[in-house]
């Protein structure tokens, strides 16, 4: 799908999110400055930085949590500033977040059926009238789901409540059913956080096979070095809300200004 | 169905499916058969109406009462249990109801009907009534919901209590209506068959609409609003569904006790009829319709129970509902939502 206008002159993909001249403020505060972010179709993106830099900052912008006090951000190539975060998710932005936010008391099955929301045709009518389109609808979905659950280990948990999965399982199940919004941009927020170094590996091949199979974009916040240098192909990095480095994992690490910002002078 | 030879992996995980309980949730008789279980319920009812001769008027009374409560508590669970909406206007929603029912078939229908209605004609008037009545109470669910639903927890709680109090207000003020004396002469249509009947309907409509793709948002809104508004779950939409629903069968509720008791006056729908309904929520389990029905029906039968006790008969009920909430809070019937283990020790 996405690699229909994969490359164009300059050899890079066609621009999904773009990010023009953003700066929030909180009061005197300016969390993000000046920020400009492009993102192409089927890429994998990471955004790291010292605490405080304003990385779930500018996950909350995108996804329509706060609005930007200037710029102006599009997703292919609409305007989305000012849009409800439901909406955003509508046009194709899923993310996960950096303290998981599962539904607690919902089933693992639930968890991943709930954010089949944007993409059933019934409603309050249907489900009460039961019709054959609401019943052949509702199995058409749990057969996705289960699917979904069973490609990412997750299946032999289906009628456990969510808050009782293990940890890295209930990262894994965020991001499944950040997934079943169908997005075309997965916004993950420290996915590695509190993992032990097993954990790491599985989730960097995790990434990885989510960027192949889905052909999704990925836009990866991360603090840990090992995993976003083992899979991102380019990395911007935040500090004080301002991007001070850009580049390849290589460009990165050799760039002063970072070495500066992650371990003083 | 695995053709393929199981791996040791597989074996495992086979393991511990067996560990983890079996039933999927939602699969229960009413998921599988709702229509089936809602029609055998309002044959049921009809039964019960039919027979309502040989039943001592004493029980006959709190039969109905208890379907009432039924009505209101179910109704309520979808607001407070599943969406987690902490609501304590039912009661005002349901003073809505009553008087837009009375007035219907006591101002609007003999104009329409004539003096001297056939039957089949009274009974449809009383069904036009009550939906009338449902119908206004839903609109009064909007208009209180969509304002204030942008407020959380406590802060939406107060709101609601005071839209109750309001309309309470507002009903002892319009002499039409009776005023503070209330208003009498509502015509004696409500039997058991409507009271249950309706319970029924409503029940249904709470579980097959919670059981669904669709439903399931209403828990999501409850358990994470932030996580679900990232889902595509609109929140105030589901939030705005639930107070109308709600509203409706709590509208429909107040009609049924208005053409039963035949005479309401705005205390009746004071605050604490309010609570009355909450604590039947909370106690069967927020969110567990099952658990709510059984809890209406045990707080309609306790005073009664306690009437032996005379003077003190208040103050024991209160005294039970603390033991209860002390050593259920969960719920009276949650065994559902019990965690489950996941891992054998």
């Amino acid at each position: 799908m996405a690699s229909q206008n994969e490359t164009n002159s300059r050899g890079m993909s066609a621009t999904l999110l773009n990010l023009e001249h953003c700066t929030i403020r909180f009061g005197g505060l300016t969390a993000v400055s000046d920020l400009n972010v492009r993102i192409g179709e089927n890429e994998l993106v990471g955004l790291i930085g010292p605490n405080g830099a304003g990385k779930t900052t500018v996950f909350n912008l995108v996804t329509g949590v706060y609005e930007p006090t200037e710029g102006r951000i599009q997703f292919s190539g609409e305007d989305i500033v000012g849009e409800a975060p439901f909406e955003i998710t509508k046009r194709g932005i899923a993310r996960t977040f950096q303290n998981i936010r599962l539904f607690p008391s919902l089933s693992v099955y639930d968890n991943v059926r709930a954010a089949f929301r944007l993409h059933i045709k019934h409603g309050v009518v249907q489900a009460m009238w039961r019709g054959g389109g609401f019943v052949a609808e509702e199995q058409g979905i749990e057969g996705q789901v289960m699917e979904m659950l069973d490609i990412f280990k997750l299946g032999k948990f289906r009628d456990v409540p969510a808050k009782s999965l293990p940890y890295g399982d209930q990262r894994r199940l965020e991001i499944v059913r950040a997934l079943a919004t169908r997005p075309k941009l997965l916004l993950l927020d420290e996915p590695a956080a509190g993992m032990n170094p097993t954990e790491k590996v599985d989730l960097m091949k995790l990434i990885r096979f989510i960027e192949e199979k889905y052909r999704i974009s990925v836009l990866l916040v991360e603090h840990d070095m090992q995993v976003v240098m083992g899979i991102c192909r380019r990395i911007i990095v935040l500090d004080h809300g301002v991007q001070i480095a850009e580049g390849t994992p290589e460009q990165v690490r050799a760039n002063p200004k970072v070495i500066e910002a992650y371990l003083g002078q | 169905m695995n053709p393929a030879q199981p791996t040791s992996k597989e074996m495992g995980a086979a393991q511990s499916t067996a560990v983890v309980a079996k039933r999927p949730r939602g699969s229960n008789l009413v998921a599988r058969w709702p229509k089936t279980l809602l029609l055998a319920a309002l044959v049921a009812s009809f039964v019960l109406w039919w027979f309502s001769n040989h039943i001592n008027p004493y029980y006959a009374d709190i039969l109905i009462k208890i379907g009432i409560n039924i009505i209101l508590a179910v109704s309520l669970n979808l607001i407070n249990g599943y969406t987690g909406q902490f609501s304590l206007g039912h009661a005002g929603f349901m003073s809505v109801g009553a008087y837009t029912s009375a007035a219907v078939t006591m101002f609007v229908a003999p104009s329409l009907i004539g003096a001297t209605p056939s039957t089949a004609l009274t009974v449809a008037c009383f069904v036009l009534a009550l939906y009338v009545g449902g119908l206004v109470a839903a609109v009064a669910g909007i208009l209180v919901g969509a304002p204030s639903l942008r407020l959380k927890g406590d802060y939406l709680a107060i709101v609601t209590l005071g839209f109750g109090e309001i309309i309470r207000v507002i009903f002892r003020n319009i002499p039409k209506l009776g005023g503070a004396l209330g208003l009498n002469g509502i015509p004696p249509y409500t039997n058991l068959f409507w009271v249950f009947g309706t319970a029924a309907i409503c029940t249904y409509v709470v579980l097959a609409l919670v059981h669904s793709t669709y439903g399931r948002g209403f828990i999501a809104v409850q358990d994470d609003e932030v996580a679900a508004e990232a889902m595509g779950i609109n929140t105030t939409r589901y939030k705005i569904v639930a107070f109308v629903i709600g509203a409706f069968f709590a509208g429909i509720a107040g009609g049924l006790y208005g053409h039963y008791t035949l005479s309401i006056d705005p205390k009746g729908f004071d605050f604490m009829r309010s609570i009355e309904i909450v604590v039947m929520v909370i106690l069967g389990g927020m969110g567990n319709t099952t658990g709510v029905i059984f809890a209406a029906i045990l707080l309609t039968l306790l005073p009664e129970w306690l009437r032996t006790f005379e003077q003190y008969r208040m103050i024991l009920y209160s005294f039970l509902l603390v033991v209860l909430m002390l050593t259920r809070p969960q719920g009276l019937f949650a065994w559902r939502r019990k965690t489950k283990p996941i891992l054998a020790a």
